[in-house]
């Protein structure tokens, strides 16, 4: 556990000066996840905007070593990496400590860097990738991902006429971490800033790869003001759309319980991407979302034992 | 003074595969795929006997494999991988991003044709594909010169005037699975002739953090490119140099090509491969049936060395260029394109014929080579070619 000022004293890797929008949550989630870390680190992105917006040439954002190589495969690049530090160390060339953090948006992660990903956690890279689900490819202009929810509309899955928005539900990536047996995946949210920076704290413990899914609302694909990116996070995690749980080898365990479970529309109805599905004819799609959401938080309840 | 050396009987994955185990790389990142498969498999070997340093990470596709060596060289790792056709193809994205780093990464090839229709034989389709990624790219004969060229690889890759990755290619199952004897360098004599990597810039340095491989746009972008440009123009003086410290440790000679009967020679014929062999069993019968004829074996396609090549040619009244990739075109292969053009701005220059052939592992053999020399009979007669570019053993 964390105490805030504690926390203010230890140093920014991802410094200010940034293009990131104002209001982004992946660069939040990226500030606060880097302040769990103690001593050396290299990060490695996939292509997306923390990639593109943190390391304009001649400059970065970064004071600790990054590297990005391409979309797909933050995973494969960080596994290079943390493969050379074994052998280093083994050959005495390199002291201990360092820690290999990967970062890939949805799109990068969910989509197109699936396979790296599933490749290196199978291959037990001691690495911590990080997932900043933002629900969409926001860098190329808000297009639709397989983590995009039900309903919204984004530049691929417009609301028209006859099609309102996205068709399909997201992927449950976490769930997917959680089958290859590894030993720690979390889902957190930058509004529970106490339980993301002890889920980052645990992932770096971790002997052994870690997966971190964290939602990044985004203003400008979300369609809310920027001001309330930390209050949409926490909706997410208040209407349980995006419950806080962390699976630390193989127990489930539920780390944040809404007193009050609040309905989803309370979420929905704040961001423009679902504004609609609040016409006239388009129930249906929410009482969908609910019943998604209420579906999924059950069995997430019963798998952490809790009621 | 050559030093000793041991005679071996390898075929030609194998011999790739010992000498990966003597340059003891700290990292490689590979994917079986037939015919590269033997050398993964002989490497792994290598690991789980404790023979190596190397982490060896078994990488879920070629992707994936150039990606983590990327990472791995980006982290000041000595890095290795190998592959054929489709996962060379599968690894395009990435060879651009591994020479644009600098990253002095070595990877053996061995050539297989590119789907489709799906073909697990040699051709050169893979490797000249992937000509203009910004490898340097050295083709080899038979097991022994696959052997000796992944060792001198590294040493080029490494030089800091150099610093891009190279591509160590020899035709699939032809030499790939073909066992033939060797000469191999004792482990300490190759470690001695590599030295001990050490890279300049490394992201595993605590007190230099490094950003690598950031966005450049309009305002920097060309200037990276510029860079690579330059060093690969720097790189035919250390291939030079690496090739004639080799010789003398081996006895074997290692330059930007290979000449045979070329000297006196009217008619040339140009082959990259394992073909050279067969060449020169044609050129000896094309002379005896008063053919002078000579043959030009290119060892090193990337960068090209076109200075050396106009020097050698220069004179000769006709060059029949062999390419084993159809570029599709419409203007011949890829080899043949670039010995055009590297003759242009000659006042005096030899007529250019190419012939397309052994596609998918098509058989090349001495009929083949038999309507070569009837076509340069022809050629020298008549003072000019009746077709340019011909498709050699295919039925048409």
């Amino acid at each position: 556990m964390a105490s805030l000022r504690e926390l203010s004293k230890k140093p920014e890797i991802l410094t200010g000066g940034h293009r990131m929008c104002a209001g982004c949550g992946a660069s939040v989630v990226v500030r606060q996840i880097m302040l769990a870390l103690d001593g050396p680190a290299v990060v490695a992105n996939a292509t997306g905007c923390l990639e593109v917006a943190t390391t304009i040439y001649p400059y970065t954002a970064w004071r600790c070593s990054w590297i990005h190589s391409a979309f797909e495969n933050a995973a494969a690049t960080i596994s290079g990496v943390e493969a050379a530090y074994r052998t280093l160390l083994r050959q005495g060339r390199i002291s201990e400590g360092w820690r290999f953090i990967a970062f890939g948006g949805d799109g990068g992660t969910y989509d197109i860097g699936l396979q790296s990903l599933s490749g290196a956690l199978e291959r037990g890279h001691r690495i911590v990738y990080v997932c900043y689900d933002n629900g969409a490819y926001m860098n190329t202009g808000i297009q639709r991902s397989s983590a995009t929810p039900l309903g919204a509309a984004t530049t691929t899955s417009p609301a028209g006429k006859v099609v309102p928005g996205k068709r399909q539900h997201r992927k449950d990536l976490t769930a997917i971490a959680v089958a290859h047996n590894i030993p720690y995946v979390a889902q957190a949210s930058p509004s529970h800033w106490n339980d993301l920076v002890t889920k980052a704290q645990k992932a770096f413990a971790a002997d052994g790869p870690a997966f971190l899914n964290v939602l990044a609302p985004c203003p400008r694909g979300w369609r809310h003001g920027s001001h309330e990116t930390i209050e949409m996070a926490r909706l997410a995690v208040e209407t349980c759309y995006w419950p806080l749980y962390e699976v630390e080898n193989g127990v489930w365990r539920l780390t944040y319980k809404p007193r009050q479970k609040k309905p989803v529309v309370e979420w929905l109805k704040r961001q423009g991407r679902f504004r609609h599905l609040f016409a006239e004819n388009r129930e249906a799609v929410l009482e969908e979302i609910q019943r998604h959401v209420d579906t999924n938080w059950q069995a997430l309840l019963q798998r952490c034992g809790t009621t | 003074m050559a030093v000793k050396m041991t005679r071996m009987t390898l075929t030609g994955n194998q011999a790739v595969a010992l000498a990966m185990k003597q340059i003891n790389p700290d990292v490689v990142a590979a994917y079986p795929i037939t015919p590269q498969t033997e050398v993964v498999q002989t490497f792994s070997e290598y690991v789980a006997n404790g023979e190596v340093v190397t982490e060896f990470v078994t990488a879920e596709s070629e992707h994936s494999a150039m990606s983590a060596a990327i990472g791995a060289a980006a982290a000041g790792a000595r890095a290795m991988t190998a592959t054929s056709s489709q996962g060379l193809a599968l690894m395009w994205e990435m060879l651009y991003i591994a020479s644009s780093y600098r990253l002095p990464i070595v990877m053996p090839v061995v050539n297989r044709a590119l789907s489709g229709p799906i073909n697990i034989h040699c051709d050169h389709s893979d490797a000249m594909g992937a000509r203009d990624a910004g490898w340097i790219q050295l083709y080899s004969e038979n097991p022994q010169e696959a052997y000796d060229n992944l060792i001198q690889a590294v040493r080029i890759a490494e030089d800091r005037r150099v610093l891009l990755p190279v591509m160590v290619c020899q035709d699939g199952f032809i030499t790939s699975h073909g066992l033939e004897n060797l000469e191999v360098l004792d482990d300490a004599v190759v470690r001695e002739f590599l030295g001990e990597y050490r890279a300049a810039i490394t992201l595993l340095d605590k007190d230099r953090p490094i950003t690598m491989g950031p966005l450049a746009l309009q305002d920097y972008y060309f200037e990276f490119k510029v860079q690579q440009a330059e060093a690969m123009r720097r790189a035919p003086e250390v291939i030079e140099e690496v090739g004639q410290a080799f010789g003398q440790l081996s006895s074997r000679q290692y330059g930007f090509f290979e000449t045979y009967q070329l000297e006196d020679a009217e008619a040339a014929i140009v082959a990259l491969g394992s073909t050279a062999g067969t060449a020169r069993v044609a050129v000896d019968r094309l002379r005896r049936d008063g053919l002078k004829v000579g043959l030009l074996k290119l060892r090193v396609f990337r960068p090209f060395p076109a200075t050396r090549l106009v020097e050698v040619l220069t004179g000769k009244a006709v060059v029949a260029v062999l390419d084993r990739a159809e570029s599709l075109s419409g203007m011949g292969g890829p080899v043949f394109t670039e010995f055009r053009s590297a003759f242009y701005d000659l006042s005096s220059r030899p007529l250019f014929v190419n012939y397309i052939y052994g596609l998918g592992g098509r058989d090349i053999g001495l009929d083949e080579f038999h309507r070569v020399g009837s076509d340069l009979r022809k050629i020298l007669a008549e003072g000019k070619p009746r077709q340019i570019i011909s498709y050699l053993g295919a039925r048409l």
